[in-house]
């Protein structure tokens, strides 16, 4: 997909500040976080700068070109395609050692590059020198110091990714023989149909034993017999036997050697505000409280007094004002009975009862994004680890779960951060299990209808259920479909960082328009299409009674599978199947097969005349368990990569939300 | 054989081998645990696993199993 413009890479280790850099550079619409590989789809944006236009790849944050991780291969392959012209690579120079290691292996790629030196400000402040001439002298590339949050030096960076970029000056003469090396094996390749420029990776790859490289470049024998030859010499030369111990030697013992002549750090320097607030919220003791702490508040905040006053006042207006104005207009233009009930019971009706839970969604969103860019939740991934090890995952799924309670559909692409694949798809089966948002306003109606004197109570129950049987669903599923040992938990623990409040507010307005994109098209036909099914005969007259409807008939063709559940009639089944569309649309949908309009005070009263508390109780149930919506279901698709995984965890859910609720149901009616 | 899962809060040690193998030790080279680092166990975690340690200026968590996995010597 080459166009005629030049295109670069942003590439660098995770919390680099690369997503930052990225919107300063593009003003593109991004998420910033901060727990490793959030960027993890391909985000692309343009440079305007000077009268020149620069396309911009920002590829996922990765420690090495190494490939172990999904992002790895994605920017290891991306790197080494035809596609790129340049690379500007970003380094936090607040960690300069280890970040350095993945500009090595860039250097090595011999494309035209420039080095950002990002939180420039944080090092000055830390009374760290930097004498950038040297560094681009040792390393053979430009270094340009910058902050991205604050956008210190961005014109200079533009102006040097705008302009020429060029290959790196000179490739490091790595020590004890392995440099000597890489040049002999680098001889070897050449004549490959290989970039040349690039024959330096491939040759420290091949020395490394680097398996992808050896079978993507099926080298002939000769060559092959010669460069093992070569990495065995390279051994024994070192009394090693171990190639890719050497290497990463080799390119850390040259790191050393570039900072200790460029970088000078204060003598004695002062504990780092990142180290002082660990020895609080990492305390030993005071971890857990702590943690729980700020649980709590996120889920008084969103789901308690503040997101449930924000919620009535928007329903308030939404039932209050807008739909009887909208109806006396339409009544003063003279419009039908029946285009007024499509308009205010289907479509306001639909469509704002989902709406009012926008402010819920936003608080939800509020915290999860603060805390990712904070830092803190790779904190939490180190402080839950051992518990969630119990039910076979690792801390590192701590992150897409807690995102679970707020949608599942970013949650289950936040599992691609693991490397073990049986520990990510377990993630993924089991996040759906965490309650996402938009059951809230089911369990909000039915609670209220049904146990207006425990209502919160109701709720809590249900998501500790959630929770419970994601731990039984773990424990079964790591005793069948994925039994391989755990992987291993090397996570960094990121400096804190402050979020920006551009950051915040772009990603709390991605997520509430995503929301309203739903409501206002998914919802919106799902809305109009049930008003139809129900308001027409299966021979397409006009349905005198909502059971004669379409939807009746489909509806009470598929209720008594619900029947052993309580719920055996038309109007839950047909709510059901529109939950498969999004979960809110289980209200809507008895809201307007019930006729009740939006009014949630008259559907909870009609509610009470068809379920008792007990089987409304299972239908919560079924309803917190059973699949998760088509967006959810999509994306498990394609993370799990096929139909098969798919359907195939569907098909656990659904079996598991139906013997839960049923059991429930049996037991139940035996005390009431 | 002294490993980094040995040390107490706050001591530290120098990195001498790696004993993990594939996708783990090259995660371990790739943060910086190279021979002749020198690596301090910052803190354990509040069920005494995992652990998080500090090198080359920057924190890393990884567990107990793990971090028998890396010798060092004083």
């Amino acid at each position: 997909m080459k166009t005629g413009r030049t295109t670069i890479a942003i590439m660098g280790n995770p919390n680099s500040g690369k997503t930052t850099l990225f919107i300063k550079l593009t003003g593109s619409n991004q998420h910033v976080g901060n727990w490793p590989g959030v960027t993890v789809d391909r985000k692309t944006g343009q440079i305007h700068h000077a009268g020149k236009v620069v396309d911009v790849v920002d590829l996922p944050g990765i420690y090495s070109l190494s490939p172990f991780t999904q992002e790895e291969i994605i920017a290891r392959e991306f790197v080494l395609s035809d596609e790129l012209d340049g690379i500007l690579n970003i380094v936090d120079a607040t960690n300069i050692e280890r970040n350095l290691y993945l500009t090595m292996q860039l250097i090595a790629l011999g494309l035209p590059m420039v080095i950002a030196l990002n939180f420039i400000d944080d090092c000055r402040a830390q009374g760290v020198q930097i004498d950038c001439q040297t560094m681009s002298d040792l390393l053979g590339v430009r270094v340009i110091p910058i902050s991205a949050r604050h956008g210190e030096n961005m014109d200079a960076l533009l102006d040097a990714v705008t302009g020429t970029l060029t290959p790196p000056a000179h490739q490091p003469d790595y020590l004890h023989g392995v440099g000597a090396a890489i040049r002999r094996v680098s001889g070897l390749l050449d004549g490959q149909p290989l970039r040349r420029a690039s024959l330096p990776f491939y040759a420290e790859k091949l020395l490394e034993g680097d398996s992808h490289v050896q079978k993507t470049l099926s080298l002939p024998d000769p060559v092959r017999h010669e460069i093992s030859h070569v990495a065995l010499s390279l051994c024994s030369h070192q009394n090693s036997t171990d190639n890719q111990m050497i290497m990463a030697d080799a390119l850390y013992d040259f790191i050393e050697g570039v900072v200790k002549q460029c970088y000078v750090r204060p003598e004695n320097p002062p504990l780092t505000t990142t180290e002082r607030i660990d020895r609080v919220v990492m305390n030993k003791w005071l971890a857990l409280p702590i943690f729980a702490l700020i649980m709590c508040v996120m889920f008084l905040a969103t789901f308690g007094p503040i997101g449930s006053t924000l919620m009535d006042g928007l329903d308030g207006l939404i039932q209050g004002r807008l739909s009887p104005a909208v109806e006396s207009g339409l009544l003063a233009i003279g419009a039908s009975d029946w285009v007024i009930g499509l308009v205010c019971d289907g479509i306001i009706g639909g469509v704002g009862g989902v709406v009012s839970f926008l402010p819920q969604i936003v608080i939800l969103f509020l915290f999860l994004s603060v805390l990712e860019d904070t830092g803190y939740l790779a904190r939490i991934a180190f402080i839950m680890d051992t518990l969630l090890r119990k039910i076979g995952l690792s801390g590192k799924s701590f992150v897409p779960m807690l995102m679970g309670f707020g949608c599942t559909t970013p949650a289950v692409m936040a599992a691609r951060t693991m490397e073990n694949e049986d520990d990510r798809r377990m993630t993924i089966m089991l996040t759906p299990f965490m309650s996402c948002g938009a059951k809230l306003p089911v369990y909000a109606l039915f609670s209220a209808a049904f146990f207006p004197a425990h209502a919160g109570l109701v709720t809590i129950s249900l998501y500790v259920l959630g929770i419970v049987m994601a731990i039984v669903a773990g424990f079964i599923l790591k005793k069948t479909v994925f039994r391989s040992v755990s992987s291993g938990f090397v996570l960094e623990l990121p400096t804190y960082r402050l979020p920006t409040f551009k950051g915040t507010v772009r990603n709390m307005w991605t997520r509430a328009k995503d929301f309203l994109t739903k409501a206002g098209t998914i919802i919106f036909l799902m809305s109009v299409l049930i008003w139809l099914l129900q308001n027409f005969t299966p021979t397409l007259g006009v349905a005198e009674n909502s059971a004669d409807s379409i939807l009746g008939a489909f509806g009470q063709l598929i209720a008594p599978i619900f029947a052993p559940l309580g719920f055996g009639f038309w109007q839950a089944a047909v709510s059901l199947l529109a939950g498969l569309v999004a979960k809110e649309a289980v209200v809507s949908t008895l809201s307007v097969l019930y006729g009740a309009g939006g009014d949630s005070a008259m559907l909870a009263t009609i509610l009470a005349g068809a379920f008792s508390p007990l089987t409304a109780y299972c239908f919560l149930v079924f309803i917190l368990l059973y699949m998760p919506c088509m967006s959810a279901f999509a994306t498990i698709k394609r993370e799990m990569g096929g139909w098969r995984w798919a359907f195939g965890s569907a098909a656990f859910q659904i079996a598991l939300a139906w013997l839960t609720a049923f059991l429930i149901h049996t037991v139940g009616s035996l005390f009431f | 054989m002294k490993t980094l899962a040995n040390l107490k809060p706050g001591q530290t040690g120098v990195v001498q081998s790696i004993t993990a193998e594939g996708a783990v030790k090259q995660h371990f080279l790739d943060m910086g645990i190279t021979r002749g680092v020198r690596i301090q166990l910052e803190r354990r975690a509040p069920f005494g696993d995992p652990l998080a340690v500090r090198l080359r200026g920057y924190s890393l968590s990884l567990r107990k199993d793990e971090a028998r996995k890396i010798c060092i010597v004083d």
